[in-house]
């Protein structure tokens, strides 16, 4: 069963078009994940889907009800976990809590128990009595999440679910997350644009500039890069690049002066290619294409290097400032 | 309606929580009509006398005061869904099954029982004035507290729909809070000051809410608003801020609902 289904889905602010025609179904149990730089529209997807804006056009449906027309079965429906923290930090942990219940009309009794259960679950029992003001970054990420669940949602939404946490909670909450979709039968969508966060899901699409630009289960589309990716450094990185693009018929990138290419079954490859390449080898390195390199592939450009870029960090901070909307 | 009236209970009992656990503002909420009470009581009181027979100008002045507290912490608590808005807890509510008017009634219902709490601590300062209060005032001024608080936190909320920022928040509270507080009668009785004053004072809603408050007080005769030659009673006056109320809540679920 599809407990998501979108179909071309258009946000348009003004002039900018921050999502163009998005199509993607999930099905029941699935972590499905969109991976996409800074800016791509991941967010503004997420806030579609879980009924905070209109779509400009297409439609979207949610555990079966329309995100338009029905939307308050769809609040029923979801569970969310946002960008930036959405907790009142003038309350505490367990009214933060008790809140979230009542708005969902979660019965008194159970809410007792479940209250209980999750704060365990995130162990954050003991400091239930805290305001949030006292908590960290961490602290307040897995709170959101027991809070999340708090109505046993049928999906759960995470929108950059550990943006800013160190890896080791990082771990932990993908622990968690793991573990819930095991025992509730959860459907999980997540936005993410660390690679290495996107390698917990089932499915991923990767988006760019509002577009879904390859969408398959993460092996299809490490798969779908050609094999493996074998690094190279060599004593005349330039001499390298010009034989193997002529001499061995390779698409070889450069890149702070380590040279990569992909080959099919490059365990068989590589002892031949450092035996016989004529430029003196200084190390090598073989792997299993990474969603790095799936990215890299379909979008021509690696998603750190946006990154990198100082005026993007510009505009996210000012964008950061407004985060109301 | 069953969703509305628990979108009402759960979010008035969150600003209850808020209010109760935030000492500062409780105290301040306090400090300015009390100073206003002992500067103006002790330094004006013998040099103006009597208002009218029997009522000397603290005893005037103090239903005002009363409701000073009320006035500055409804709008303030509308307001504060500017916060809600910058500090995201909004997002939570408004994916929430709540219902979106429910949430704002709610905020509302959560300013009245402030209000209330706020009204019976200024009470206790009735006996040291020689105000006389009686169960019968108690009675009357509950529902007119609560209309007061209602149109006030409506106005509030109505302003802070669609703001998306602290920054016009000074520029608030001078062009708005302010002036609503000194032109509503607190500190004289609207027909006996200059023709300007006396009309902005009466274009202003608050100015009925203070003087119905003022007549459960200290009885009909100090019922100062006369519009078109009719002088305004408890009823009439309590009726102006209801209806005044009940527009700028519709006002605000109307700009609260629209959706981008
Ligand atoms: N309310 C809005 N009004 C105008 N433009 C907006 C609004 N919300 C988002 N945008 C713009 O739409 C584009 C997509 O933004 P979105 O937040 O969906 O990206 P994202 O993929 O979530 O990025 P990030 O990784 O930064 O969270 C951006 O260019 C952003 O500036
Ligand atoms: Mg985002």
């Amino acid at each position: 069963m599809n407990v998501i289904e979108a179909s071309n889905l258009v946000k348009r602010f003004g002039n900018l078009e921050a999502v163009r025609g998005v199509s993607f179904t999930v099905r029941e149990g699935e972590i499905f994940g969109f991976l996409g730089p800074n800016g791509a529209g991941k967010t503004t997807a997420i806030n579609i889907l879980c009924t905070l804006l209109y779509p400009t056009a297409g439609e979207a449906k949610v555990n079966g009800y329309d995100v338009v027309k029905e939307c308050s079965k769809v609040r029923q429906s979801i569970g969310l976990i946002f960008q930036e923290s959405t907790l009142d930090d003038y309350l505490t942990a367990e009214q933060n809590l008790r809140f979230h219940g009542y708005a969902y009309a979660v019965p008194r009794d159970v809410l007792e128990s479940r209250l209980k259960e999750l704060l365990e679950m995130v162990e954050l029992w003991d400091r239930r009595k805290a305001k949030i003001r006292t908590y960290y970054g961490g602290m307040k990420r897995r709170l959101e999440i027991a809070r999340g669940l708090l109505h046993r949602p049928r999906v759960l939404f995470l929108d950059e679910p550990t943006l800013g946490l160190d890896p080791q909670t990082r771990r932990r909450i993908w622990d968690y997350i793991r573990d819930l979709r095991k025992r509730e039968n959860l459907t999980i969508f997540m936005t993410t644009h660390y690679m290495d966060e996107a390698e917990n899901c089932d499915r991923v699409a990767i988006i760019d500039y509002g577009r879904i630009v390859v969408m398959d289960t993460l092996e299809a589309l490490k798969d779908g890069v050609g094999g493996d990716v074998i690094s190279v450094r060599t004593e005349d990185n330039d001499e390298a690049m010009r034989l193997l693009v002529g001499q061995y018929k390779l698409t070889p990138s450069m890149r702070n002066g380590v040279i990569s290419f992909t080959v099919p079954r490059g365990e068989e490859f590589l002892p031949g290619f450092v035996s016989g390449f004529p430029v003196p080898i200084s190390s090598v390195g073989l792997a299993r294409p990474t969603l790095e390199d799936v990215f890299l592939q379909v979008t021509g450009r690696s998603i750190r290097e946006q990154e990198a870029d100082p005026m993007h960090d510009m505009k996210q901070m000012v964008r950061g400032r407004g985060r109301g909307r | 309606m069953v969703n509305f009236f628990r979108s009402v209970r759960v979010i008035a009992h969150r600003e209850f929580l808020r209010f109760i656990q935030d000492k500062p503002r409780l105290f301040s909420s306090f400090s300015m009509p009390l100073i206003f009470l002992v500067i103006f009581g002790a330094g004006f009181s013998r040099l103006i006398g009597q208002i009218i027979p029997d009522v000397d100008y603290i005893q005037f002045m103090y239903p005002g005061i009363l409701c000073m507290p009320i006035l500055m912490t409804s709008v303030m608590s509308g307001v504060s869904v500017v916060w809600d808005r910058e500090f995201g807890f909004l997002k939570e509510v408004l994916v929430s099954p709540l219902n979106r008017s429910g949430v704002l009634a709610g905020k509302a219902a959560g300013a009245g029982i402030i209000a209330l709490i706020q009204g019976s601590i200024m009470l206790a300062v009735a006996p040291f004035l020689n105000v006389a209060v009686g169960p019968r005032t108690v009675l009357t001024l509950i529902p007119l507290i609560l209309i007061l608080s209602f149109a006030l936190s409506a106005l509030g909320l109505l302003i802070g729909a669609r703001m998306r920022s602290q920054q016009g928040f000074q520029l608030l509270m001078q062009l708005v809070i302010f002036p609503m507080l000194f032109l509503s009668g607190i500190f004289f009785p609207v027909a006996q000051v200059a023709r300007w004053l006396e009309v902005l004072s009466k274009l202003n809603p608050v100015t009925y809410g203070i003087d119905a408050i003022r007549q459960a007080f200290l009885g009909a005769e100090v019922a100062g608003v006369t519009v078109f030659g009719h002088t305004m009673g408890i009823l009439e006056s309590a009726l102006v801020v209801a209806m005044v109320g009940a527009v700028f809540l519709t006002g605000a679920i109307w700009v609260f609902n629209r959706r981008d």
